[in-house]
C-alpha cells in the first residue's frame, strides 16, 4: 500500500500540501500577540485565541483526514474489480475475507502514519510559533483517527459494490450530513425540542464521525474554556467548534462497534460478489 | 478420479434472463491440453470463472483437482495448484514485473526462498527477463499478455487456465505461446484453454469443446470432430441439372464455382465420384483427399445449431 501511495505520487502531493499547510497556519500562529496593535496582547488572551485556532485547524485536518480516507477507501476495491487486476489474485487461494481485510489493514496504516505524522507536525509548529500545547494532544489524535477509520471503513464498503466515483461522493455526502446532523442536534437540545434532538442524535449514530469529532474538540479545550461554558447561551452546544463535554463511553463503544459492523458487512458484500 | 483435472456435471450460469452457461458436462484428464472454442459471448469465460470460484453456479457442481467447486475451502486449496491467465489480463502499473510475480509468489504460498528462482524461470519462459525491473505502465498489451502468462506459470502448476492467451500477441509471439503450452504437457501439467483463434487450438490440443450461447454443441478429440472423409474436387462445366442428378447418385457436392467438395467420399469412391462427374459432362481437373480444418466444422457446427 505504501508503496503505491509512493509510486504513485501521493506521497509526494500529500507532502507538498500538508508542509505548505502548516507553514501558512504555523505563520498565522506566530501573528497572534501581535493582534494587540502596539502592545501585544497578554499570554492568557494568546492562550485562549491559539486555542481556538487549533481547533479550527484540527477541524482542517479532520476534513482533510476525511476525504482522504474516502477517496483512497472507494476505489480500493471496485478499481481493482472493474480493471480486471482482482481477477488473477482472487483466483489464488486467498479468500475475499482476506482480501477485504487486507485492503482495511494496510490503508489504515497508511491513513494513521499521515494523520499522525501531520498532527505531530502541526502541533510542533504552533508551539513553536506562538508556545501553546493543547491539553490532551494524544486524545485527540485518538478521535480524529476514529472519525478516520469510520469513513474509511464506509468507503471500503461502498468500494465492494459501486465504482469508486459513486463510493467517493456517497462518503462525502455522508459526511457532510453527519456534521449538520451534530449541529442539528445541539440546538435540538439547547432548545429542548425532542424531535429535532432525536434527529441529530440519529444522524450521530447512524454515521458516528461528528461524534467523534465532538471528542477531538472537547480534548483540544483549555481548562478556561471550559469552566467558562456554564455561562454560555442555550444555543452553544450547537457550535461545531466547541464541545461542554467528552462524548459518553457509550457513544465510543457504539463507533468501534460501527466501525467492526461495517467492516463486517463490506467482508460479506464482496464475499457473494461476483467478478 | 486422480486422473481427472476437471469435471463438470449441468453446469449452469445465469445472469438474470440471459443464461450464460447451458448445463456444461465435460471431463479433462489431466497432462492433456483441452480446447474451449466458440464465439464471443458463448460461455467460455463465464465456465472459467466459474471453475476458478469467482463466480457461482446457478445449477450443476463441478470438480477441478479433487475440490468440488461448492466446497469453499478445499476449492481454496487447490487453487493453490492452479495457474490462471484472465482473458482481462490488468496488473497494477506502478509495480515492476519482478514485483507482480514476487506478489503472486506470496499469495500462491511458495516458499520465500524459492521466489526468486521461480520469478527468474517465468521470465524467461516468456521472454521478459530484460524488462523484469521496469514498471508494468509501460509494457506494451502483448507485454503484459506475457506477464501474465509468467503469473499463470509460476510455481509449476499442476492445471494452468488460458482464457484467450494470445489474443494480444503477434504470430511470433503466438507460436512461442503453442510452444510453452506443449512444453507444459510435456511436464504432465494439465492445460484448459479457451479461445476463438481456432488455428491456434488446432495446433495444440487433444481435446476440445464448441460452445455457443452457453451450450456445447460438439466435443471429442480433433480427429473425432473433423470430418476426414471428404474429397476437393476443382471442376468447370457442371449444371445445376448435374449436380442434382450427381446428388441422386450419392454424391451431393457444396460449394459453388469451380472449387466444390464432396462431403463422405473416401478410399474406393474416389474414383466412382471422377467417374461420375465426367459422365454428367464435368471436366475435372483436381482431386484431393482433405481433413477439413477446424475453422470449416466450427462454422458448420455454428450454422447447424
Amino acid at each position: 500500500m505504501l508503496r503505491e501511495a509512493v509510486r504513485r505520487r501521493l506521497v509526494l502531493a500529500i507532502a507538498v500540501l500538508t508542509l505548505a499547510a502548516v507553514a501558512l497556519t504555523g505563520w498565522g500562529f506566530a501573528r497572534i500577540p501581535e493582534l494587540g496593535g502596539r502592545e501585544p496582547l497578554p499570554a492568557q488572551q494568546v492562550t485562549l485565541i491559539a486555542s481556538q485556532l487549533t481547533i479550527l485547524v484540527a477541524f482542517m485536518f479532520s476534513f482533510v483526514l476525511a476525504l482522504s480516507a474516502v477517496f483512497v477507501a472507494s476505489p480500493a476495491v471496485s478499481g481493482e474489480t472493474e480493471s480486471g487486476i482482482a481477477l488473477a489474485v482472487l483466483a489464488r487461494p486467498i479468500s475475499r475475507t482476506e482480501y477485504v481485510l487486507g485492503k482495511w489493514i494496510g490503508l489504515s496504516a497508511l491513513l494513521f502514519v499521515y494523520a499522525a505524522g501531520a498532527i505531530a507536525l502541526e502541533l510542533v509548529v504552533i508551539r513553536l510559533a506562538v508556545g501553546y500545547t493543547p491539553p490532551a494532544p494524544l486524545v485527540a489524535l485518538g478521535f480524529l483517527y476514529g472519525e478516520t477509520l469510520v469513513l474509511l471503513t464506509l468507503g471500503l464498503l461502498l468500494s465492494t459494490r459501486v465504482s469508486g466515483m459513486v463510493g467517493g461522493v456517497v462518503g462525502l455526502v455522508l459526511f457532510g450530513l453527519a456534521w449538520m446532523g451534530g449541529i442539528v442536534g445541539g440546538i435540538g437540545a439547547a432548545f429542548d425540542n425532542a424531535t429535532i434532538t432525536h434527529v441529530g442524535t440519529a444522524t450521530k449514530l447512524l454515521v458516528p464521525t461528528d461524534g467523534l469529532w465532538r471528542g477531538a474538540v472537547y480534548a483540544l479545550e483549555p481548562a478556561a474554556v471550559l469552566a467558562g461554558a456554564s455561562g454560555l447561551p442555550a444555543g452553544a452546544a450547537a457550535n461545531p467548534f466547541f464541545a461542554p463535554a467528552p462524548p459518553p463511553w457509550t457513544f465510543m463503544a457504539w463507533a468501534a462497534a460501527w466501525i467492526v459492523l461495517v467492516l463486517a458487512a463490506a467482508v460479506w458484500s464482496f464475499r457473494s460478489r461476483e467478478i | 478420479m486422480a486422473d481427472v483435472a476437471i469435471e463438470t456435471v449441468d453446469l449452469a450460469k445465469r445472469y438474470g434472463r440471459i443464461q450464460a452457461l447451458a448445463g456444461l458436462s465435460m471431463r479433462v484428464e489431466r497432462g492433456s491440453i483441452f480446447g474451449f472454442l466458440g464465439p464471443n459471448g458463448a460461455g467460455k469465460t463465464t465456465a472459467v470463472k466459474l471453475l476458478l470460484g469467482l463466480a457461482r453456479p446457478s445449477a450443476g457442481e463441478a470438480v477441478v483437482l479433487g475440490a468440488p467447486i461448492s466446497d469453499e475451502r478445499a476449492h481454496r486449496e487447490a487453487r493453490a495448484r492452479v495457474g490462471y491467465l484472465p482473458e482481462l489480463f490488468r496488473y497494477p502499473g506502478w509495480l515492476t514485473a519482478r514485483e507482480v510475480l514476487a506478489a503472486h509468489c506470496a499469495l500462491a504460498r511458495v516458499e520465500r526462498d524459492r521466489w526468486d528462482g521461480e520469478i527468474r524461470e517465468v521470465l524467461t519462459t516468456v521472454g521478459l527477463s530484460e524488462r523484469a525491473g521496469d514498471r508494468v505502465q509501460g509494457f506494451s498489451k502483448g507485454m503484459q499478455q506475457r506477464l501474465g502468462l509468467a503469473v499463470a506459470l509460476l510455481a509449476a502448476p499442476e492445471l494452468v487456465v488460458l482464457d484467450e492467451p494470445t489474443s494480444a500477441l503477434d504470430p511470433v509471439g503466438r507460436r512461442d505461446v503453442r510452444e510453452i503450452v506443449r512444453a507444459l504437457r510435456a511436464r504432465g501439467t494439465t492445460v484448459f484453454l479457451n479461445s476463438h483463434l481456432l488455428s491456434e487450438v488446432e495446433q495444440v490440443c487433444d481435446r476440445v469443446a464448441v460452445v455457443d450461447q452457453g451450450a456445447v454443441i460438439a466435443m471429442g478429440t480433433l480427429a473425432e470432430l473433423l470430418r476426414t472423409d471428404s474429397v476437393r474436387v476443382r471442376a468447370t462445366g457442371l449444371t445445376a441439372e448435374a449436380r442434382a442428378s450427381l446428388a441422386r447418385e450419392g454424391f451431393a457436392l457444396e460449394g459453388d464455382g469451380e472449387r466444390l467438395v464432396a462431403p463422405g467420399v473416401s478410399g474406393d469412391r474416389i474414383p466412382l465420384l471422377v467417374e461420375a462427374l465426367v459422365r454428367v459432362g464435368g471436366r475435372m481437373y483436381a482431386v484431393e483427399p482433405v481433413q477439413e480444418t477446424l475453422e470449416q466444422r466450427f462454422l458448420a457446427l455454428l450454422k447447424e445449431h
